[in-house]
């Protein structure tokens, strides 16, 4: 069964429709990468999704619409990391990934022992048991991502939706986080709906690319159905090439006329 | 690591929490600031024979003090006393409860308007209808309320309106609690039989204070201070922002309505038994989030504590500096207050727009 359905999905911010129409199924265990220039609703249709933003149309969590479901149910289900996530400067990074059990308490409860535990095997996991004292302003730029990346799995959702989680780091850190993600998802089974910039990146990490231009959905499919180089330069209006490298791996490279 | 009997080994990493030590010492902290400070006054009755006093009192012995000597500690120090605790708990809890709602360093019962807007209410009160403003549920503390509600709904409003900035919800705070006093003056100018009344407290002085203004307060701040301290936890939550509150299942705008009351019923309490006394908001809760962490489940409970020390001693310089002349307490709590206020403006520099 599908992990996430979108029906007929249209994010609005009041009555500004950002992403339109869109229809996507999202497999169990599988990664789904939004692309699109900017400005085009991919993170609009990230929170609509999560249900900060509001939207017509059907949001299915494993068949179930999440319209039935309470905020903290639904918290259980899916976790979230935005694009630019605020990091309180003073907190430590132990009190911020614990941030993430909030859906799993009652609302005026405190943390139990058992909520330490999950945070403790999730900073270890990332490499982060470290830093668990530390305040998160003395963090470096791909260990604050590993830190919001440590918050979202401490919510233990089966649905991790990250929007642009390479944001500011470099080709290696960025590398390393997705490779961590990957791995979530083939070990544990999560399924992963990302937004992400690089397009080569998406074609490496995604089984699905959804491509959206002025919040209409434009292409949707396999990496290599949708990186065509007509399709690229028509949406972005960028001159690209699409290569493949001898291990298979899709490349989209920018390319520039010679000067005359 | 000695070897336990029971498998039950407790996780390595661990939350900021109020310790049990640091709340123990922060408790006898206070039981010593109240102490020394009932002990001392501008009426030198020698801090020996007070003890004797309060020995007496305890064991219904025989007091080396008179009638008069025994009135001033029970009667006046010691209700005086408690009280500058009450305000002082009530002002810094306020402060770190709406630097926690807006996300805002520098905000501060004072600072947004809240505490002018209690004022101008108490006053338009205490003007219309003197004979009731004893009651601890009536008129004022209701008007006080209201007023503090008003004054940080005002500057919230009219800052969002230019852009939400930092910066520029504090610039609206300044004109929003300017208007309000400046409302609250010409009120007292037209009424100059109660202008002694009024002025007396807002000075922000304590010099008045009895067992009734001591009732009048109590019930409001420690409720409000049971539903921030309960609130701690969600206060963290807040400050990643509103879309990510959300994703993990609270509602943010639910949460700061709640937050905003209690720190208003905090701020109007204070506010109408001592006036306008600023900067306790802001010194507080960043002096607690320097020495023992910035979750609010630490800021809020030990700002309470650590205020009510604060302007106890702040009181205790007030009235014995220039005994028997008093320096209004507002001035000793901008001498240590605005100083500070610089150094966590320096502290969160380009954070601040």
């Amino acid at each position: 069964m599908s992990a996430l359905t979108l029906r007929g999905v249209t994010a609005r911010y009041g009555s500004r429709a950002v992403a339109r129409d869109v229809d996507v199924e999202v497999p169990a265990g599988s990664w789904l990468a939004i692309i699109g220039p900017n400005g085009a609703g991919k993170s609009t249709l990230l929170k609509a999704i999560v249900g900060v933003v509001d939207h017509d149309g059907e949001v299915l969590l494993s068949g179930r619409p999440t319209a039935a479901l309470g905020a903290r149910e639904r918290a259980r289900a899916i976790a979230y990391s935005p694009q630019t996530p605020q990091l309180p400067d003073r907190l430590t990074v132990t009190d911020y990934v614990l941030l993430g059990r909030t859906p799993h308490l009652a609302p005026l409860a405190r943390e139990r022992r058992s909520d330490m535990e999950i945070v403790e095997q999730v900073l270890g996991r990332l490499d982060l048991s470290s830093l668990a004292g530390r305040t998160l302003h003395t963090l470096s730029g791909g260990e604050r991502q590993r830190t919001v990346l440590a918050r979202v799995l401490a919510q233990q959702a089966g649905l991790l939706l990250l929007d642009e989680p390479t944001t500011g780091l470099d080709i290696g850190h960025a590398q390393a986080l997705l490779e961590l993600v990957d791995r979530l998802r083939t070990e544990e089974g999560a399924t992963v709906v990302s937004t992400l910039h690089d397009l080569t990146l998406s074609a490496q990490y995604a089984d699905h690319l959804l491509l959206l231009d002025d919040g209409e959905v434009v292409a949707s499919g396999t990496p290599e159905q949708v990186l065509t180089r007509p399709v690229i330069e028509r949406h972005y209006a960028a001159a690209v090439e699409v290569l493949t490298t001898d291990n298979g791996n899709l490349v989209v490279t920018p390319t520039r006329k010679p000067r005359p | 690591m000695p070897a336990t009997s029971h498998g039950t080994a407790k996780p390595a990493v661990a939350p900021t929490r109020l310790r049990p030590a640091v709340l123990v010492v922060a408790v006898l902290g206070l039981v010593a600031v109240v102490s020394v400070s009932t002990l001392l006054g501008a009426a030198n009755l020698g801090w020996t024979r007070v003890v004797a006093e309060v020995w007496a009192q305890i064991t219904g012995g025989r007091s080396p003090l008179s009638a008069t000597e025994a009135a001033i500690v029970w009667e006046i120090r010691l209700p005086r006393v408690i009280l500058a605790g009450l305000v002082g708990a009530a002002l810094a809890m306020a402060g770190a409860a709406f630097q926690g709602v807006f996300r805002n360093p520098l905000a501060d019962p004072f600072l947004l308007g809240a505490a002018a807007g209690a004022g101008m209410a108490a006053t338009i009160v205490v003007v219309a209808a003197p004979s009731v403003t004893g009651w601890i549920i009536g008129p004022l503390p209701l008007a006080a309320f209201a007023g503090a509600i008003g004054g940080v709904t005002l500057t919230w409003l009219l800052g969002r309106s230019a852009g939400g900035g930092t910066a520029v919800l504090l610039l609206a705070g300044v004109a929003v609690a300017s208007f309000l006093t400046a409302i609250q003056t010409f009120v007292q100018q037209l009424n100059t039989d109660t202008i002694k009344q009024v002025y007396s407290w807002m000075l922000g002085g304590l010099n008045t204070t009895g067992w009734r203004e001591v009732l009048v307060t109590l019930p409001y701040i420690t409720l409000a201070g049971a539903v921030l301290c309960l609130c701690a936890r969600l206060l963290d939550v807040l400050a990643v922002g509103d879309d990510e509150a959300a994703s993990l299942g609270i509602n943010p705008g639910r949460v700061r309505i709640v937050v905003l009351l209690a720190a208003s019923l905090a701020t109007a309490a204070a506010v109408a038994v001592s006036g306008l006394i600023g900067f306790v908001g802001i010194v507080v809760p960043h002096a607690v989030r320097l020495l023992a962490g910035a979750s609010y489940r630490v800021v809020v409970p030990l700002s309470l504590l650590g205020g009510a020390m604060f302007l106890i001693v702040a009181d205790h310089i007030a009235r014995t500096a220039f005994a028997p002349a008093e320096v209004p307490i507002g001035v000793i709590t901008a001498f240590t207050g605005a100083p500070f206020f610089l150094l966590v403006m320096r502290m969160n520099r380009g954070q601040i727009r």
